[in-house]
């Protein structure tokens, strides 16, 4: 995976029916790197994502994957490229892991195409990676929410793309689960130069993972750059209107996010 | 873990399933060969067989060539395709209520058929068209009616259930107002029956499964990945409006071309998909499955209509004294979770 990929959102604005949700943004997601798009409730953070992934074609202005228009090229050709993790998918009653994990692989056969080796490979090297493997066998339905969430970040690692997009990842998870969750996105990262964009509530955890920030705002990039530089008391007033203090973590150095609240402050 | 391994796992559970498959083969060649030689005179498996293999027998070749043939064909047929048709809309719009006999379009057809006998006084070949007709039009009605910025799942199961309810009164105001001869046939129609099943009623039914089933079956992967929500199955390169489109189509055509030759069979398309489901190991697509239950049911169905009850019922009412149970618990389940099923 020495192949990097250019993904960019040009101008574009995204509505669903009548209501703007995007409007204008521009952005270019950094090859190579961990991006984290935060922002506050509705402000269209999901759906640019899902712009991202071509799910959703926007109203003006276009997503350009390698200088194409990401709405013209074979969606199972893009799907090789770009891997998404929605934010509630489905499993189907009953289905063992290996066999979910295994539903990644759709984008690379054909209609009548057999199961191959490398179907198996990428399937097995995905469960390594995310520590299932000794789950392989059971049903879905038994796992805890961090075991599933596992699974389906397996699901999109089996599908074998440089980028991967991934909508909430840690919601639902308690704190231990987050942080497993995350430091095995960063392995990825570190390992195979995945570009990853995910969008994340959590302000401390998007500063200490990402390398850049993507702070959205009423439809728009506010502020974009690294944590360090863009994570500040006046961002996260104008962007969540929260007064609050930002030290540096004692254990990382980055940016962290006191809320001041109206209660138990001095 | 090594490919091996897990190649070692797939490999199973897929000849498990190879296995289930055989033996529901098995179980509805073996209904269909009781089916065959029960009945007023008993003809033995020696006799039935060369009835098939062309020989002529006396009194065998009409009643079991003639009579008992077309009407197991065209119950296995029918069978075959509500089970198909219910399982494509029970996944891809992921709700086991989604079956086309609940969300109207079953009705529709029986809709336009009553139409057909009692205020058209039309043959039977015209009332099977008017019936095919009938679901197409209610399928295209319903899909239109919930499309709005986009499609929504649960919004056309609430609009068919809506609609069959609107067509169900329609069927009622029709009935009262009918002669009542028109009523036997009306009623006979309505309960689902193989009765007088003849080989130009199979052949238009015949002809749409030999097309529609391999094409919906060679589609059994985008419909896989459709289980997990239309996200997930997008980002996998699922082309969502044209496969929606083409499934739905390949379906709604099916549950038509069945309910005009059989009428609308109580609870098939319902129920087998969720049997199915609950034999087929992991992983496996449930086309195939949904389909042999659909067609043990009617098939067996038929057989305990005719024989087992006393008098004879149309197989639409033991298929119905098993489904509306079923129903019932499906219901009465997802209001005790308090999510959807």
């Amino acid at each position: 995976m020495t192949l990097t990929h250019q993904l960019v959102a040009d101008e574009i604005t995204l509505a669903y029916g009548d209501r703007l949700v995007v409007d204008e943004l521009a952005l270019e997601v950094a090859p190579g790197r961990i991006t984290a798009i935060v922002g506050a409730n509705g402000c269209g953070k999901s759906t640019l994502l899902r712009a991202l992934a071509r799910l959703l074609s926007p109203k003006s202005g276009q997503v350009v994957l390698d200088g194409v228009e990401l709405n013209s090229r074979p969606t199972k050709e893009v799907a090789r490229l770009i891997g998404l993790l929605p934010q509630s998918p489905i499993a189907p009653e009953g289905i063992v892991v290996a066999d979910l994990v295994g539903r990644g692989r759709h984008p690379h056969q054909g209609l009548f195409a057999r199961w191959s080796r490398a179907d198996d490979e990428a399937v097995a090297a995905a469960l390594d990676a995310t520590g299932i493997a000794d789950l392989a066998d059971r049903s879905v339905d038994e796992l805890s929410g961090g075991q599933r969430q596992r699974v389906w970040i397996a699901m999109a690692l089996a599908q074998q793309t440089d980028i991967l997009l991934l909508d909430e990842p840690t919601t639902f998870l308690d704190v231990a689960h987050q942080i497993e969750v995350l430091d095995l996105l960063a392995d990825l990262n570190r390992a195979r130069g995945t570009t990853i964009v995910m969008v994340l509530h959590d302000l401390n955890l998007a500063s200490r993972y990402a390398d850049e920030i993507v702070a959205v705002c009423r439809g728009r990039v506010h502020a974009l750059g690294e944590p360090g530089v863009v994570v500040t008391a006046e961002l996260v007033s104008e962007v969540f209107g929260l007064d609050s203090e930002v030290i540096a973590d004692p254990l990382t150095g980055k940016p962290l996010v006191l809320p001041r609240g109206r209660h138990h402050v001095s | 873990m090594t490919a091996t391994t897990l190649r070692a796992g797939r490999v199973h559970r897929r000849q498990r399933n190879a296995l289930l498959i055989a033996g529901l083969c098995v179980a509805l060649l073996g209904v269909v060969a009781v089916t065959l030689m029960v009945g007023n005179t008993f003809y033995s498996p020696d006799e039935v067989l060369r009835v098939l293999l062309g020989e002529q027998v006396p009194g065998a070749s009409f009643t079991v060539g003639e009579l008992r043939l077309p009407r197991v064909v065209l119950g296995m047929l029918a069978g075959l395709a509500f089970g198909m048709a219910g399982i494509t809309f029970q996944t891809m719009l992921r709700n086991p209520l989604a079956s086309p006999d609940i969300i109207g379009i079953s009705t529709g057809a029986s809709a336009a058929a009553v139409v057909g006998i009692v205020v058209l006084s039309l043959d039977e070949t015209a009332v099977s068209f008017l019936a095919l007709a009938g679901a197409l039009v209610t399928a295209t009605a319903i899909y239109g009616l919930s499309w709005r910025r986009g499609f929504a799942g649960a919004r056309l199961i609430l609009i068919g259930i809506g609609v069959a309810a609107m067509l169900h009164s329609v069927v009622s105001y029709v009935l009262t107002r009918a002669a009542a001869w028109d009523i036997q046939a009306a009623l006979q129609w309505l309960a689902g029956s193989l009765n007088g099943a003849s080989w130009e009623r199979v052949a238009p039914l015949a002809l749409a499964t030999l097309v529609l089933a391999p094409l919906l079956v060679s589609r059994r992967r985008d419909l896989d990945a459709l289980r997990l929500g239309d996200d997930a199955a997008a980002a996998l390169g699922v082309r969502l409006r044209p496969t929606r489109l083409l499934l739905i189509l390949a379906a709604v055509a099916l549950i038509a071309f069945a309910t005009a030759a059989a009428g609308p069979i109580a609870f098939v398309a319902f129920m087998a998909g969720p049997i199915a489901a609950r034999i087929t190991a992991s992983g496996a697509s449930l086309l195939v499955p949904a389909a042999l239950v659909g067609a043990l049911l009617v098939v067996a169905g038929d057989l305990v209509g005719q024989f087992a009850l006393g008098t004879r019922y149309p197989v639409g009412v033991v298929t119905g004294l098993i489904g509306a149970p079923y129903l019932v618990y499906l219901l009465v389940r997802s209001n005790r979770s308090g999510a959807s099923l």
